[in-house]
């Protein structure tokens, strides 16, 4: 038996899971229209590379990655691409994202998929390649490109490989099934991560209120030829969190603000090692995915759907809302988020769909104040003191809420769900965060702007400088001629005349440089070459000038 | 539109948890009508009547929900302490004077529930044991030595009408705590006070079993979760360690640990008041500071100072270090291995 480490607090809500997890993953039909967001990874969306009338294949690459942080998205079907525009997406802001709509043509026509096969012998590099191109991400939620996190640093180790199938959410059962249905395709794509990290142990962890799973993947561990481990862990949310779950299995905790391989473990979901399977065999990019379908519809069931599933289809697949349904829910009741609009499809990041009715998501009951009982801090995994981050986050003093490590909260809910008060504490720090983000886009825009304007007056400065000098000396260059020919009456009058001179000269060159110019928004480097350019110019201008007054 | 988590299910609600600290103060208040007569509930009335007649008021004044905030409990958990602290068979006005300062004064000129920088209830105290302090420390005389128990209707008499046709000395006495003071400072032997019938076992005739009787509602408070052993045990064995210094560093003999234990205010302090969290320090380490602190000062107060007791005023200096304490305490952020929090830069 494995020593275990258990992470502080956490709770432990009602597990809502047999309502789903008792009927096999079902098959979704071809749908006529898929809505696939460039937007479903974290880092740069993908670039479209089809426009509009273009006729794609199913598995053909419609978005190409943009970046290192990015990955690519596929036609989950063949058709025509009816839009490239921004659309309905899921995400907490409800705010309409870049996608493409594709019309099906009923065919399901595929590209001719590259399967993977001879992995082992392939190059590293050109493998972790191929794995962008087809798409993968962690699909857990967090939706981090897959081939990076299967690159480690050359000089990072990762001994541990720990494969996430804590599920600790309410209502989630779609990695469950996964696990129960095909535990043999799992291992064959955790085979492929633990090759290519060169992991010593590989861990999955599996919360213990799911022992048909458990057993599943301790059978099909036994052939799979490589030291792998399943491990039972309490149920206790949320025990899926990554550094949780890390903890828990190693003992280890993730220094704040570093990644886990920094400590020599790196960590999948269930569902991503499931969909490596997929490509390394079949050469098929991600496409589809398992979905929680429950809460308050007739028939809650895991689904596997083509991403791109418009969300009021896949609640159709799973026999519609009950009469009195309230709302819908992305992902679990603890970290989810409400969905405004269910036009939005299903991508790599959506893990479940929760019909909300008012009895299984009642409205929050109005809150109260806080009395400081420190509950929250009891509840809280990342070990913070929630009421304090929460009296600051209140009083809008962010440098305080930041001294009490504000980003290092998880966002996971327990101190909202155990306060006596109501008090919806992540609110707070959710807005604390995003202030204190968008303080910092101002400070630095504001720096720039200050660099900007100091680089302007020091030019006007020198500018104004340059020719005064230049006056002054045509003054001279003047008087000592006059002084020469005598033909010139009145010397003073001459010097005179030529300062009147250099200043209409003044005027029209400040005349010709008054133009619109669409050069005060570059970078500051930009913004100095520019000046030289022109500064340059000025002087070439000048010379010929000078040449023309020589002339006459 | 409020975000996850779209499920909450604390233990307890804030009224509830209110309700039940008012449930584990009653077997001391059952104790104390038994050993002192049933003077206590005119008290417990009249601080209750005042406290939600102010808290009302101050709800009024401020435009907040009257009904919404009367439910909370608070300023009924605060009328009792105060009662609690208070001598029973005092005349209604020093209640009303008590509540007005607990409720009016410490609680909502400081912004109401959960933002008061003192307890409420040891404001209230303080403010009268400085200006009324003869009709402060004119306790009832338990029942077991008393002339005269007086009864409900004569308890409600008294309270309203003053004392009639009873004389005071009838059914008050000194508190043991004071008595062995003065008696110490006027030169009397200390094992001649201490025989004395007032001082009963430990800390007191009737005080003593009250007192036990407020250990065994803190330790519901423990057994039910709403309270940390921290406060408490810090307090008490703070009490214990200074009590037993002096007694070492002292010349003549000294009042003892279970003395200081049983006598007064300390089960009620150690267990209800300081406990309050409002008030109190909240990080783990922070509340043993500051419990220690509390505990300490109020045996210093109560062999070197000239108050009848010291739970109050020691409380109310660590309130306003709590704070700070609480700033220097914070505990370490899972993740940032080794160092020692710092609350704030």
């Amino acid at each position: 038996m494995r020593k275990l480490y258990p992470f502080p607090g956490g709770v432990h809500p009602p597990e809502h899971k047999s309502e789903s997890n008792g009927r096999p993953i079902a098959q979704a039909p071809l749908l006529p229209r898929y809505v696939v967001p460039l937007r479903q990874h974290i880092g740069n969306p993908a670039k479209p590379v089809v426009k509009v009338g273009d006729r794609v294949l199913k598995g053909q690459m419609i978005g190409q990655p943009d970046g290192y942080v990015s990955t690519a998205v596929h036609a989950p079907t063949s058709g025509r691409v009816v839009a490239v525009a921004p659309q309905p997406v899921p995400h907490p802001s409800g705010i309409a994202d870049l996608a493409i709509a594709i019309e099906a043509d009923g065919e399901d026509r595929a590209i001719e998929y590259q399967p993977l096969l001879d992995w082992r012998s392939m190059d590293p590099s050109t493998l972790r390649n191929r794995i962008r191109d087809l798409g993968l991400a962690g699909l857990g939620g967090a939706v981090f490109p897959s081939y990076i996190k299967l690159n480690p640093k050359a000089a990072a180790r990762i001994p541990t490989l720990i494969l996430n199938g804590a599920e600790c959410e309410p209502w989630i059962t779609c990695d469950d099934r996964l696990m129960r249905e095909r535990p043999h395709d799992i291992l064959r794509g955790i085979a492929v991560m633990q090759a290519l990290l060169h992991a010593e142990e590989v861990l999955v962890g599996i919360e213990d209120n799911k022992p048909e799973a458990m057993a599943a993947m301790q059978a099909a561990a036994e052939h799979c030829g490589f030291p792998l481990e399943v491990v039972a862990v309490p149920t206790q949310y949320p025990a899926g969190g990554g550094k949780q779950l890390t903890y828990l299995l190693t003992g280890k905790e993730t220094p704040s603000g570093a990644l886990s391989t920094d400590i020599g473990v790196q960590v999948f979901n269930i569902g991503t090692a499931y969909s490596l399977y997929r490509a390394i065999e079949f050469g098929e990019p991600v496409i589809s995915r398992v979905v929680t379908v429950t809460g308050h519809v007739a028939e809650p069931q895991n689904i596997e759907v083509r991403i791109g599933t418009p969300i009021a289809d896949l609640i159709r697949l799973a026999g519609g809302e009950l009469a009195g349904a309230s709302g819908r829910l992305i992902g679990g009741p603890m970290m989810g988020f409400d969905l405004r609009d269910d036009a939005a499809p299903v991508t790599k990041s959506v893990n479940c769909v929760i019909v909300k009715n008012p009895i299984l998501f009642p409205p929050p009951p109005p809150p109260m104040p806080c009395i400081r009982c420190g509950e929250c801090a009891r509840a809280c995994p990342a070990l913070l003191q929630p009421f304090e981050l929460y009296w600051y986050a209140k009083a809008r003093d962010f440098g305080k809420a930041q001294g009490y490590q504000l980003f290092d909260c998880i966002e996971c809910g327990c101190c909202s769900y155990v306060c006596p008060s109501h008090i919806p504490l992540v609110d707070y720090f959710r807005y604390g965060k995003s202030e204190i983000w968008a303080r910092e886009r101002e400070m630095q825009a504001a720096e720039q702007a200050r660099k900007r304007h100091e680089f302007h007056l020091f030019r006007e400065e020198r500018e104004k400088q340059e020719k005064a000098d230049k006056l002054a000396a045509k003054a001279a260059e003047r008087l000592k001629q006059g002084a020469a020919a005598p033909a010139t009456a009145d010397p003073e009058a001459e010097r005179k005349k030529a300062i009147l001179q250099a200043a209409i000269e003044r005027a029209q060159k400040a005349k010709a440089n008054i133009q619109p110019r669409n050069v005060d928004n570059v970078p500051p480097d930009v913004q100095h070459e520019i000046a030289e350019i022109e500064a340059r110019r000025a002087r070439l201008r000048e010379a010929a000038h000078a040449q023309d007054e020589d002339k006459a | 539109m409020t975000g996850s988590p779209y499920i909450t299910q604390p233990r307890r609600e804030t009224p509830r948890i209110m309700l039940l600290v008012l449930l584990a103060l009653l077997p001391g208040i059952v104790a104390h009508w038994w050993l002192f007569g049933p003077g206590i509930w005119v008290s417990l009335l009249l601080c209750s009547l005042f406290a939600i007649g102010f808290e009302s008021l101050a709800l009024l004044m401020r435009n907040l929900p009257i009904g919404f905030y009367l439910r909370d409990n608070t300023a009924l958990v605060t009328a009792w302490l105060l009662a609690l602290s208070m001598p029973t068979l005092a005349p209604w006005w020093l209640y009303l004077v008590g509540v007005f300062f607990a409720i009016i004064v410490a609680k909502h000129l400081y912004g109401g529930m959960g933002q008061n920088l003192f307890n409420p209830a040891m404001v209230g105290f303080a403010v009268l044991i400085l200006s009324f302090p003869v009709q402060m420390t004119q306790w009832p005389a338990p029942a077991a030595l008393a002339a005269h128990v007086p009864s409900l209707t004569e308890s409600f008499d008294l309270v309203f009408a003053g004392q009639g046709s009873l004389s005071i000395d009838a059914y008050t006495s000194a508190t043991p705590l004071d008595s062995l003071k003065t008696q110490l400072r006027a030169g009397t032997a200390f094992d001649d006070i201490i025989g004395q019938a007032i001082f009963g076992h430990v800390g007191g005739t009737g005080g003593e079993l009250v007192a036990l009787m407020f250990l065994a509602g803190g330790l519901l408070l423990l057994a039910l979760r709403l309270i940390t052993w921290h406060i408490p045990v810090a307090f008490l064995g703070a009490m214990a360690l200074t009590a037993g210094l002096i007694q070492l560093i002292e010349p003549g003999p000294q009042a003892g640990i279970l003395f200081h234990w049983a006598a007064g205010g300390a089960m009620l302090g150690a267990f209800f008041i300081a406990t309050d969290p409002v008030s109190a320090a909240s990080t783990p380490r922070g509340k043993l500071i500051y419990a220690a602190g509390a505990g300490f000062l109020t045996v210093i107060i109560r062999v070197y100072g000239n108050l009848p007791d010291g739970v109050a005023f020691a409380i109310l200096l660590m309130n306003i270090a709590a704070p700070l304490i609480d700033r220097y305490t914070q505990p370490r952020v899972f993740g940032h291995a080794g160092r020692k929090g710092k609350g704030s830069r």
